[in-house]
Parts: structure tokens; sequence; C-alpha cells
């Protein structure tokens, strides 16, 4: 049956059907079918977020304070953006503003954050839907280097370092404990890259899982401890004390330069390895322009990276803000996370219930009530389905949408809506890539236009890192030390009901908290994640969230060995951890793909 | 290679995620361990969360290491195990950890990869009895296997030559874990279960948890 989306889609779900259950290499689980026609086209996509998520109802009762710690909990990999967007929501409600060096250490937290974040996608869970790992076994070290140093003076590329590296891996191979290389369909006509350019990608893989420790150690620097960093409503928790030495939760002279010395590596290692990588790889999967889904029509990023402490406008943010709809680009609407008519969660898809259906929800008057229940069409049994009815409810994520349109967030929506807003640090970068690759720039509303935006977002994180550490630094010189604002610390300062919201741009997209506090505990905690906005289901209106639309018209080479679903889905950093709950039973973990 | 763990690097490691139940078994063991002794400079105690890929330079500093983790080894609900050295892998590989579903049999496979060969390594993993409890704490089985863990750990630092002493009584706790989500701390907050929507899906609470899971 074929079905039009109001948001311009065409589904037929009248083909072979294939499912991948769970999705391999993202944080928490996830499961997607697919429909191909006759000549395995996906026609039809259906995304499912596996897992219940209650983080909402747990933080009920506690103290607003220590909220950021329990966020911090959700997830392995966006452990300091919960933090900080919870603190920010607490800040909000209380009216707490926080001193200038605050705000300048936030951002450094945040912005390290990003070059990590998009460093380890990049190469650990993203990397191996390009790059062949089996066939780096057999490269030629020699034309291995003579490739590495044409596109990089970066110092690691002589035929010996990758010869050794080679015989590492094949040992690695033969031991048989793959590890990470174990789910891989190694061999699979869509992998496009000679031999050569797999060595390189995977001794990169190598060098950017040994410096990524690095980078890190910032958060340690400003958060006191690793790999939990501590937060502070009003503030950051470590003092800057120039005159310490040693102490373990003092900022001071030999931590700054170690902050310095790192931030010098992250720009190296992302303008001479991650970003001629990153060029590399795309000048063979250029034909490959699949993917785009939502990202030509309707992008939405809240923004972040406040230039001015306490002020959260458009005009104070570096990481833009806005929203673009129904594929005008030339205009970019205004954000408002208080309007109750802008953000609103839908859930006639999803596994929970409303008094009314029909209708979303602003965060603030957010329910979460579970009702799970399958759709007459659903194959197999409620533990263990074959296959999901996309016509009721399937999914334990909600819809969120923005004045009703199902929106893309992540890298890409915050440079398209850089780039439309004639930002020069976004548009050039942009520019710049889509000459050197030859390519217009419609290519860049594809899985891998999403994956080159991550890359330059890197690029410009670690300078604007950089930068912001330079103001710490010049601030401390003239003098001001302050790093918190304690006045409205203690309960009995707090009015009796309040609320507010607090907002970041994680590595993988727009992410809010939205609290309210009465008699100085938490009365509701709703948080809308950038995966539920990418990966929720449908609408009641029809219209298919950025996962679904994404993976719309791509060619599967195998249905048995769906490559293609993986990468385009990978694109996007998926993170459901915070989104939704494991329910898989025995704690299986092993991907089944099934072609019905 | 330094036979003696004296002169090398011993980290003391507990994984897993505190908001779901016995999964928090590593961490807690870890956190009552650190309350309890206080051990020689070159022992590291660490909440490891499920951090996946940020545990790997800590796992490569260390010559000697001991990881608290809920585990399932197929055994009884509750039941405690050590497995050392290269019994490992098949155990831990049994369940992925969180990060990108980076569990720690990819992080010690990352490990070795980059040229990681520890002296001794010794797991001490509890078979969970529930992990379907968002926001739950550890079942009784599972916490009465604290103390055994902890003495588990003592034991096989002794036979690595690392000494160890009693903290104070009321000393300084040792906040391995932050502060605001200690064990008491964290069961104390927890709201009822009306309050917390805990009740009324068979997908959460029924069939939950590795060996049948049951509500809290």
């Amino acid at each position: 049956m074929t079905l039009q989306t109001p948001n311009g889609f065409s589904l037929d779900n009248s083909g072979q059907r294939i499912v991948v259950d769970p999705v391999t290499r993202i944080e928490g689980h996830m499961r997607v079918e697919v429909n191909v026609d006759a000549n395995n086209v996906i026609r039809n996509a259906v995304s499912t977020g596996t897992m219940w998520r209650g983080l909402e109802v747990i933080l009920k009762g506690r103290d607003p304070r220590d909220a950021w710690a329990f966020t911090e909990r959700i997830c392995g990999v966006c452990t300091g953006t919960h933090a900080l967007t919870s603190v920010r929501a607490v800040e909000n409600a209380l009216d707490i503003q926080i001193p200038e060096n605050a705000n300048i250490i936030r951002n450094i937290m945040q912005l390290t954050l990003q070059v990590h974040d998009h460093i380890v996608h990049f190469y650990h869970l993203h990397a191996l839907d390009w790059v062949d790992v089996v066939s780096a076994l057999s490269a030629d070290p020699k034309a291995t280097s003579e490739l590495a140093q044409s596109i990089s003076s970066w110092g690691m590329s002589s035929p010996g370092y990758y010869r050794d590296l080679q015989n590492r891996l094949k040992k690695f191979v033969e031991s048989g404990q793959l590890g990470p290389f174990k789910n891989g369909y190694w061999g699979h006509p869509g992998y496009k890259l000679p031999p050569e350019a797999n060595l390189m990608a995977v001794a990169h893989y190598l060098e950017a899982l040994d410096f990524q420790k690095d980078i890190v150690k910032i958060h340690a620097v400003f958060g006191g401890k690793n790999p939990h960093p501590n937060w502070l409503v009003g503030g950051v928790p470590n003092p800057i004390n120039m005159d310490s030495v040693g102490a373990a939760a003092c900022i001071n002279m030999e931590r700054l330069n170690l902050v310095d010395g790192i931030i010098a590596r992250c720009i190296e290692f992302t303008d001479n390895v991650y970003l001629p990588d990153l060029m590399a790889i795309a000048s063979f999967y250029k034909d490959w322009l699949h993917g785009g889904g939502l990202s030509s029509k309707s992008v939405l990023s809240y923004g972040d990276i406040p230039d001015r402490a306490n002020d959260y406008s458009a005009s104070s943010l570096l990481l833009p803000r806005g929203a673009i709809i129904n594929g005008n680009l030339n205009e970019v609407f205004e954000v408002d996370l208080t309007a109750q008519d802008e953000i609103q969660e839908f859930v006639s898809h999803s596994w929970y219930k409303y008094a009314d259906e029909t209708k979303g929800l602003h965060p603030y008057d957010g329910v979460t009530e579970a009702n799970y229940q399958l759709g007459p069409n659903a194959k197999g049994t409620r533990t263990h389905i074959e296959q999901i009815d996309e016509g009721a409810k399937y999914s334990w994520i909600k819809s969120p949408r923005w004045k009703g349109h199902a929106m893309e967030v992540g890298p890409l929506a915050r440079f398209v809506i850089g780039y439309v807003q004639n930002k020069p640090e976004f548009k050039e970068p942009v520019d710049a890539a889509l000459r050197q690759l030859g390519v217009p720039l419609t290519a860049l509303f594809s899985t891998l236009g999403r994956t080159a935006a991550r890359g330059l977002e890197c690029q410009w994180a670690a300078r604007e890192l950089q930068r912001q550490f330079g103001r710490l630094v010049a601030n401390i010189k003239a003098g001001d030390t302050t790093t918190a604002n304690m006045a409205k610390w203690t309960p009995d300062t707090w009015p009796t009901s309040v609320r507010g919201v607090g907002f970041t741009e994680a590595p993988r997209g727009a992410l809010g908290h939205w609290v309210k506090i009465e008699n100085g505990k938490i009365d509701s905690y709703q948080c809308i994640v950038p995966t539920t906005w990418n990966g929720g289901p449908r609408d009641n209106e029809g219209n298919i969230g950025a996962f679904e639309a994404a993976l719309l018209d791509t060619p599967v080479a195998d249905p048995k060995q769906p490559l293609e679903i993986l990468r385009t889905l990978h694109s996007f950093d998926p993170c459901l951890a915070c989104s939704t709950h494991v329910l898989s039973d025995k704690g299986e973990e092993l991907t089944t793909v099934t072609v019905r | 290679m330094s036979a003696n763990a004296v002169e090398g690097r011993v980290l003391i490691l507990g994984v897993g995620n505190i908001l779901w139940a016995d999964e928090g078994f590593g961490v807690r063991c870890v956190e009552a361990l650190g309350d309890r002794f206080a051990f020689p400079p070159n022992v590291t105690l660490l909440d490891g969360g499920t951090q996946g890929l940020l545990l790997i330079d800590p796992m490569r500093e260390a010559t000697h290491a001991i990881i608290f983790d809920a585990v399932d080894f197929g055994g009884a609900p509750g039941e405690l195990s050590v497995v050392r050295d290269e019994a490992i892998p098949a155990f831990v590989g049994a369940r992925a950890m969180s990060l990108h579903q980076t569990g720690m049999v990819d992080v010690m496979a990352l490990s070795r990869l980059l040229g990681w060969q520890p002296d001794a390594l010794t797991l001490i993993g509890v078979q969970p009895v529930l992990l379907e409890d968002y926001g739950g704490s550890l079942t009784q089985e599972v916490r009465a296997q604290i103390n055994p863990a902890l003495d588990a750990a003592l034991s096989e630092l002794a036979r690595w030559g690392v000494a160890h002493a009693a903290r104070p009584a009321f000393g300084e706790d040792a906040d391995i874990v932050t502060p605001a989500l200690a064990l008491h701390l964290y069961e104390g907050g927890r709201p009822s279960a009306e309050a917390a929507c805990r009740m009324g899906d068979e997908r959460v609470l029924a069939q939950g948890g590795l060996n049948g899971g049951r509500a809290a």
C-alpha cells in the first residue's frame, strides 16, 4: 500500500520486509524494519526504540541540586551534556546568575565533549560503515604510506609504521577475539575504499583511541574527576587558586598548562588526521548520496556555547539557534522552549498513554505513562515481536514536534542553520569541503553530509575551545577568580513553586530538560533528547521522523547484510539510553537480520 | 613486567549502571571498599559507571586490576564468582556494558590492541537477580554479596602483596561515587512505585530481568 506523508514522503510497505534488531554500535537499543521493492530499494522504514524510559519519574521528590548527578548516569556517552542541561534548568527555574568564569569553564567542558564525542563517533562507531577492516590486511604498507603522506603532514606515516600496524591487526584478527570488529559485514560490495585507504583508516582508528583518553583529562581538571565529573548549580565546582600546588580539586597554573597542551593537540589531530581522513573517505563515496531525509526540509537547533554568561538568546549563542521548515532555506525561525505551542510530544504511535492522543503536550505538562500494545497487523508475540505494525503504537520513544513539524537535529542541522544565516564560521568550511569534493550544495543533504558536518563541527569546536580557554586565562590574569554564585544555594531562598528549562546542543543534537520545583523538591522533570527528535515514530498526522525519512529510497545491495541501513542510522550518532530502556530478554546482544 | 603489585599500579574498578538495580553491584562494591579501607598510593579505586572507552586509559595504566561487575555467567541468581586472567573474556562477553555496546570485553580487547598486558586481572562478578527496575537499588541477594566480594578483593590484593588498613569507623568518606548518589541517599530518595509509574507493563516488569525478574 502506498501512502503519502504530510511532510512529503512516499511510503510503500508492500515489498519484502527486512528487520534489524538490535542496531549495533549505538548507545541503547533500537530496532529498524524496512520494506524494499523489487530492486531492493527501501520504500518504507520503521524505527522502534525498544527500551522504556523512566528518568523523569525517578527524579521526582529529589533535591534539584542533585539532579545533574542522576542525569549523568543515564548513559555512557552524554554524561556531561546532561549534567550541564540539568544545572541550567535548575538555575533557570531559580533565577540564579552564574559568574563569567563559570560560563567559560562550562563552555570548555561542553566543547571538549563535542570534540571527544565527534572523534570517537567517527573512528570507533561510524568508520566501520565505510572502512573494511579485513581489506586492510591486504594493503601494501609502502603504498599506504604514500597515500597518507599525499593527504596530510601527520608524522606517523612511514611504511614501517603501517607494516607494524598491519602485523598487530593480523594477530588481533587471528586471535579470534575481534571485540569491536566482530559484527562487521567485511567484504560487502558497499565498501568502496582500496585496501591502502582501509589500512590508513584502521591506523587512525587506533591513534584516535589512544588520543581520546587525553582529551577527557580536561574534564578532570575542571570537574575534579573522571569518568564522572562534578557539576554545580550556581557555577562550577572547582575553585581557581593559582597559588595552589598539587591540590586535587583546584584549578592552578600546572593544570591550565595541561589543558592548553591538550587543546593544541585537539586542533592538530582534527586538522591533520580527522579532516583529511574524512575527505579521503568521502572522495570514494561521493556517488553514494543517500540518506538526506529531513535535513533539506526541517531542521532544529536550540543553540549553545553562550558567549556571555546568563545570556541564552540567539545573539549570544555561538552554535546557532533556529528552526527551518518545509524546505524553505530562506527563513530561519526563532525557537522558544517555553512556548506551549512550539515544542510538543505526541504519543499516538508510542507506547504511552495520554488522555487525548490527538494532541501533543509541552514538556512542562509532559506525561510518561506506559501503554504497551501491539497493532492488529503485528506478527509474533508481545515479548517476541517478529514484525511491528507501524499503523499502531510501535516505539518507546515519543514523537516530539516543533509547531507540528518533524525535525532533524544534530551537527548537520546546526551547520544548515549556520549556513543559511550566512555565518562564515559555518558557511566557509562547508563551501570549501564541497569544492574539494567537486559536489554541489545538495550533496550536503545526505548521510555523507551528516558525517562531514560532524567533522567540520569538531574542527570548529577545537578552535572555539582554544578561544574560550584564552578568555579564561585573561580573566584570571585580570584578577577574576570567581567560579560560583552561592547566594541562592539553600532552599529557604527559593520560591515555593517555580519551573525552568535548560538546553544544550549535545554532540548528537538539541537537548532540553524541563523542571518544576515545589517546596524545594523536584515535582516534575521531563527531558527531550536528540535521539527522540531523530528516532521518534510517526505522529497522528502521519509525519515521519528523521531516521525513517533518511532510510527511504536507499538501495540495499544485500538484504541479509544491511550495511547501508546501519551507515545511515549511525550517521545520526544515535543514543537511545536516555530515550528508552532495554527489554530484550536474556540480555541478548547479537544482531539478527530477518528477511521476510 | 613487574611480578609484584607492590611495585606496579593496581586498579580496583567498579562498573555498571547504578540506575538499573543489580547493574549497580560493581559501583556499590568499589564505593563500599573505599568507605571502609585505605590503600597504598599505587592503588586506584574507580567508579567506572558505564563509561566504556573512558576506562581504557585507567586499564592500560594498571599492572594489576580487579573488576567488580554484574555478570551473566549463567549461574544462580546472586551467585558470586571470581575469574582470573585468560578466563575472563568468555565471561564478560555474555553481556554488553553500555557505551555504544562497548562492553568490558571490548574495553579489554581494545586495551590489548593498544599494547596492554596486565600481570594479573581478576573479575569479581555477581549473577544479577533483577535489572529491569529503573531507579531501583540492589536486590537483597545481590546486596548480601557485597561483603563476600570485598573479602575476595582483599584476599586477591593480599596475594599480590598489597596492604590495606581499615578506615576509622567514623572517618571521612572516600567519595568514590558522587556523594549525591551514595547508596543510602540514592535509596532514601526513591519515589514510591505509584509516584514513579513502576507498575502495569509486563514488558517492563513481569518479563524483565535475566532470570524472570520481579517488581520492586
